[in-house]
This record gives structure tokens, C-alpha cells and sequence, in this order.
């Protein structure tokens, strides 16, 4: 029941280190990037006025907030740590032909994992010990969580799609499970995990409250681009994707690299979550789901897969999630509305894809 | 305990079990008549929690049960159109856009709720139920299957409408002739877009439907993300159900009977926290998929859009 369904909106997944690039892709490429993206921005502006919400004073908000105040950048530089992270693990994955949409249920169970390991092994050993050991179990931890999917994948060929959403549902309530029972914090009367105290997170960036998760974050999603483009590794893991058919002919081992790809993707999701509680938030809170892993997709796909393009799309988000959050405040829409969003520029996406496909195959006919 | 109150406890488990079970077979079944067409439709979620809006607000503002349905099942079509041109005329890819779909669903139906009912959060009258004469008395099995509304003994029906539709007749014919070998279909005479056209709006409408029962008379009001996931339980169950209507109603009875225990279990006050209890469905799920999986078939051509003349 396996599906061959590469996730390129695109065909440019796998020729994203071609040679030689003109003024002239560089300026298509930018309106084939910057049009969705300003088209999907009218469209949900139309849907805001049609709630009686002015549009323009929203987006002010979100650009004020997100972007111009001083204290609201430095939150999107750090919001934009675990979404790297995130945006790392679905490029191996999307690269890989595999749709591993389990990313929130990864990132929770990291995040608790980091949360209840981290407060302890500050106790017993060196700060930078201890942070590097939470990590690493929270990494290890993700990766279990993605085993059954990763191996139904590889062995009955059961859709992923399907398994990694189940799995986030079970995650999400195993997280909190885990919270309210395993690892609460007796002295607070909010189900929460102990918190971490601020001098043993992750530093600071010089001056400023910019966690140096984002750099953490940044080589992270650096690594995936290198690996993916100019290793034998990921060159096998884009043949993987392409056309998973003609890498069985050709002699690789499809289940191994398919688990492989899984245990990556959700070990950057669980990174990811880790380096949310490690850096930023010292604890988790139960019930607390920022469901930042299905808003990641469409800046996976505006970047064409790309690390560097990612980095870009990632801050976006960041931008609009920290303004949005603002903007939700002083308007009183819900902070669902980003969804929307997200939505419509994936949709557009889509269609200027088709579009620009069509407009080519006619120029050359 | 007494034996009387195992008994009244058990047929409101049973009770339970059929009105849960109900959204998950009209979305099974939904799922199903896209898939067998060659289209897989990640986007249901969205096609539900649409129907659930819009099926509560039919059913709130005029007073008519029977009307939310429709508006529902039209609120399901709605998004079902938007799928079909895209994916099925075309023919973008599925799962970007059934993603896409079911994301921004939730997004706007959580919207217009904050705007709309976020503040009084009405409800509804409990639905009128049709008891089913003689059947209704026999104990324990009476009360918990021969006393719903009419609208679930349809759906019932409909289980067996769409086995004959899919052996009997032409259209079943071309349905599963546009998943297997749309190519085959074309050359015979028969539009392949249009077939799955049909087959996607059909599926709109009955993940729709589901979503109006789901809120009108499972809930009885609107939340934001009331579907929980129902929709993707109903893409798995007609994945399980190779193809065929009476294992999509035994599937969504099995899970049902997973759900009703959830909300049992916390009415009886056993003490187990709601979060372990809630990952009872899809903990089934996994099992399901794991002892099952290899043993579910899927339409040759499920998930590739059928462009005229291409290799």
C-alpha cells in the first residue's frame, strides 16, 4: 500500500546545486517566490475583512512586534531555533520522498524528555554535560517514537503519512501523561516538570535576550543542506526519493535507508523540542503544544527543499508567529488565523508552480 | 454494583459506541469512493470540520436537524470543489493540497467560531430519536441500537447502497477502473476527470454529513477542532477496508466502541487520567496497522492525477 508520491511541489527538489544561475532565474525564482507569498497575504487579508478585522492594521501589528521593536526581534531570532531544527528534520525527510508529519508529536516528547533530564544532570555533572546529555536523550527518544512508522514504511509498506499523524496524536497525549504523572514538579501546584534554572540554559548572545539555540539551530539546518547536496548519503537518500523503484534496481538498500531517514527526521524534531525547553522555556507546562511542526511545512516548500532558502522562509514565519501572537492580542483574532495563512500560501504555492510549469512547456512547444 | 446498573451501563456504552462510530463510517466511506477512484484525500479533516460548522450553524439559526445536515453535507461539497479542481483537473498533488486543505479548515472554522460563538457557546436540543418498534425492547441491544436518530439508520443503509453500487453497476465499474487504470477507462469512452470528480465531491458530501452529525447530534454544539481526528480515522479505515463498505462499518463500530469507553470510563470515575484514555483510539489504530497493514490493498494508480497521452 505504498504510495509513490514524492513531495515536490516543484521538479527543482533535486537540481538545487545546478551550475550556472543568470540574472534572469535569479529574478524568476524571486517572483516565483516573493508572488505566492504576497498573493497569499491579499487572500487571507480579504478573509480578515470579511471579519471585520482591518487587515492593514494587522499586518502593521505583526511587522511592528515581529520585526521593528527591538525586544520583538530578538524574539523572533529566538523562535526561529526550534523551527530550524524542524525545518532540517522534514528536508531530509520531504528530500527523501518520505512525509514524516509527525514532527509535533516528536518536538513534545523531546521537549518533555529534555525537560525532565535536563534539571537533574545539572545537579551531577558540568553545565555543558548536562545540556549536551539532555539533547541527546531527547534526540534518542524522537527517534524511538518514529520506529514504528519508519518500519511499517520500510517493511509493509503502510503509508507513513498516516502512522506519523497517529503518532503525533498518541505523543501529544503521551507528553502530557508524562507531565502530569512522571515528571511533575511537586512544589507547584500547575501541572508542570521542574524548571530549569535560567544560569544553566543555553547562553545568551552577547547582550541581548537572542537564545544561541538559533546557532545551534543554523548549523544544524547547514549540516542537513551539506549532507543532502554533497554526500554520497544524501545523494542516495534524493535518488531514494525520486524514484524509489529505480534505487531498489540500482542496489540500495530502501527499508535501511527509509528507517534512516526517519530516525533523522524525528531526531531534529526531538532536537528541536529540546532546544525550546533548554534555551527558552525551562519547563513544560501541561497541555502545552505550540504546533509549530505542520506551520514549517510550507516554508520547507517555499525554500524548494533548500537549506539556505529555508533559513530565510524559517525567519518569515518566526516574524509572524511572534507578530501574530501580538497582533492577536490587540485585535482579538485568534492566533488560528496564521493557519489560515499557511495555509493559502501553500495552496498558491501550488498553483504558481502549475502555472509557471505550464508557461514553460508552452515556450518550448 | 448491581446487575441492573451493569445493564443500563453497558447499552450506554453501546449507545455511545454507535453515535461515535456514525462520523467515522460516513467519512470511511467517503475516503473510500475517492480512493477506490485513484484519489487520495488527505484533505477530509478539512471536508468534516467544514460540515461540522456549517451543518451546526444550518441546524442552530433554523431550528431543523435536517436542515444542518444539508447545509453540513453542502459545507463538505464546498471544500470537496475546491480539491477536485485542483487535484483532480489539474492535478496537483494530493497531499500538498489535502494538507493545505485541512489546515486552513481548521484555521477558519476555529475563526469564524471565535467571532461568531465564542461567547455564548449555544447548543443545541438533543435529537429527536426514532425508536425502532419490537427491536427497541429487547435488553441491553435494544436501547443501544434501535433507538437513534433517523439519520444513522440511513447511513446503515448506505453501507449496502454503496457495496451494490460498487459491484452492480457501471458507475462502481468505472469508480474503480479510474484508481486502478485510468487509462483504460479513458479509452473506453469514459472521462476519467470527470469520474473522479464525482468521486470527490461524493466524498465531500459524505464527510460533511459526518461532520454535521458529529456536532449537531454526537456534541450538540461547535468547538474549534471538534473532528479530533476523525477524519484521518476514516482514512485509515478505508484503507483496512480493502475496498469494501461492510469492513469500513465494522471498523468504525470497533473504533467506536474505543471512543464511547474513553467518555465511559471518565463517567464511571475511574481514575485514569483523560490523556491516556484519549490515546486509546489511535493507540487501536496502531495495532490495527501494524497486524493489518500489509494485508490492506490500495487502487494501483491512488495518489498519481491522470493527465491524457502521458507516460
Amino acid at each position: 500500500m505504498s504510495i509513490d508520491t514524492a513531495p515536490t511541489v516543484s521538479a527543482t527538489a533535486l537540481d538545487a546545486t545546478s551550475g550556472t544561475v543568470t540574472r534572469r532565474d535569479i529574478l524568476h525564482r524571486m517572483l516565483m517566490t516573493l508572488g505566492p507569498i504576497l498573493a497569499a497575504l491579499v487572500i487571507a487579508g480579504c478573509i480578515l475583512l470579511a471579519v471585520g478585522v482591518d487587515p492593514l492594521a494587522y499586518y502593521g501589528f505583526v511587522l511592528e512586534k515581529g520585526l521593528f521593536s527591538p525586544l520583538g526581534i530578538q524574539q523572533t531570532l529566538t523562535r526561529m531555533a526550534p523551527l530550524l531544527f524542524l525545518a532540517a528534520g522534514l528536508i531530509v525527510a520531504f528530500r527523501a520522498g518520505m512525509w514524516n508529519l509527525g514532527g509535533d508529536g516528536q518536538f513534545l516528547l523531546g521537549a518533555v524528555t529534555a525537560a525532565a533530564s535536563a534539571p537533574v544532570f545539572v545537579q551531577i555533572m558540568p553545565a555543558w554535560l548536562a545540556l549536551f546529555c539532555s539533547f541527546l536523550i531527547a534526540m534518542v527518544v524522537a527517534m524511538i517514537w518514529s520506529l514504528v512508522p519508519a518500519l511499517l514504511r520500510a517493511y509493509q509498506g503502510v503509508n507513513e503519512i498516516i502512522t506519523t499523524l497517529m503518532m503525533t496524536f498518541l505523543g501529544t497525549s503521551l507528553a502530557n501523561v508524562l507531565v502530569k504523572l512522571a515528571f511533575r514538579d511537586p512544589n507547584t501546584t500547575v501541572p508542570q516538570t521542574r524548571t530549569l534554572p535560567v544560569e544553566d540554559r543555553l547562553p545568551r548572545l552577547f547582550e541581548t535576550t537572542i537564545t544561541s539555540g538559533l546557532l545551534l539551530g543554523l548549523a544544524a539546518i547547514l549540516i542537513v543542506h551539506l549532507v543532502m547536496t554533497r554526500t554520497a548519503f544524501g545523494l542516495k537518500l534524493r535518488i531514494v526519493g525520486a524514484n524509489p523503484r529505480a534505487a531498489v534496481h540500482s542496489g540500495l538498500g530502501v527499508p535501511g535507508l527509509t528507517v534512516a531517514v526517519f530516525a533523522i527526521s524525528a531526531g531534529l524534531a526531538g532536537l528541536a523540542g529540546a532546544v525550546d525547553i533548554i534555551g527558552v522555556q525551562g519547563n513544560v507546562r501541561a497541555d502545552w503544544n505550540p504546533a509549530y511542526g505542520l506551520a514549517v511545512i510550507p516554508a520547507v516548500f517555499l525554500a524548494r527543499m533548500n537549506g539556505f532558502a529555508a533559513i530565510g522562509f524559517v525567519f518569515l514565519l518566526s516574524v509572524l508567529s511572534i507578530g501574530g501572537e501580538s497582533a492577536a492580542r490587540r485585535l482579538g483574532v485568534p492566533n488560528h488565523f496564521t493557519l489560515v495563512l499557511v495555509s493559502i500560501v501553500l495552496i498558491v504555492l501550488a498553483l504558481a508552480e502549475y502555472f509557471d510549469h505550464r508557461y514553460n512547456q508552452s515556450r518550448r512547444a | 454494583m448491581t446487575g441492573l446498573f451493569s445493564e443500563v451501563f453497558l447499552s450506554a456504552l453501546l449507545f455511545g459506541a454507535v453515535t461515535a462510530a456514525i462520523p467515522l463510517l460516513l467519512a470511511g466511506l467517503g475516503e473510500q469512493i475517492s480512493e477506490k477512484a485513484g484519489v487520495l484525500n488527505i484533505g477530509i479533516e478539512g471536508m468534516m470540520l467544514a460540515g461540522a460548522y456549517l451543518g451546526f450553524v444550518g441546524a442552530f439559526y433554523s431550528g431543523s436537524l435536517w436542515l444542518g445536515f444539508l447545509t453540513g453535507a453542502a459545507g463538505g461539497v464546498s471544500v470537496a470543489v475546491v480539491m477536485a479542481l485542483l487535484c483532480v483537473r489539474i492535478g496537483l498533488n494530493q497531499i500538498v493540497i489535502g494538507i493545505a486543505l485541512t489546515l486552513g479548515l481548521e484555521g477558519l472554522t476555529a475563526l469564524l467560531h471565535h467571532f461568531q460563538f465564542s461567547r455564548s457557546y449555544p447548543r443545541l436540543p438533543a435529537a429527536d430519536a426514532t425508536v425502532i418498534p419490537l427491536l427497541s425492547d429487547i435488553p441491553v441491544i435494544g436501547p443501544a441500537f434501535f433507538k437513534h436518530h433517523l439519520i444513522v439508520y440511513l447511513a446503515v443503509a448506505l453501507v449496502f447502497g454503496m457495496g451494490y453500487i460498487y459491484r452492480r453497476t457501471q458507475l462502481g465499474l468505472n469508480l474503480q477502473a479510474a484508481g486502478d487504470k485510468p487509462a483504460a477507462l479513458d479509452v473506453a469512452g469514459i472521462d476519467v476527470v470527470q469520474t473522479r470528480t464525482i468521486a470527490v465531491l461524493t466524498t465531500g458530501a459524505l464527510a460533511g454529513l459526518g461532520g454535521a452529525y458529529l456536532a449537531n447530534v454526537g456534541a450538540g454544539l461547535f468547538i474549534p477542532f471538534i473532528t479530533n481526528g476523525a477524519g484521518f480515522l476514516g482514512i485509515v479505515l478505508a484503507m483496512l477496508a480493502r475496498g469494501r463498505p461492510v469492513w469500513v462499518l465494522f471498523g468504525a463500530l470497533l473504533f467506536g466502541v474505543c471512543l464511547s469507553l474513553t467518555t465511559a470510563m471518565q463517567v464511571a470515575g475511574i481514575n485514569i487520567p483523560t490523556d491516556i484514555i484519549q490515546m486509546l483510539p489511535f493507540l487501536a489504530v496502531m495495532i490495527m496497522l501494524v497486524l493489518f497493514g500489509r494485508r490492506a490493498s490500495l487502487p494501483a494508480a491512488l495518489g498519481i492525477p491522470y493527465e491524457r497521452g502521458a507516460r
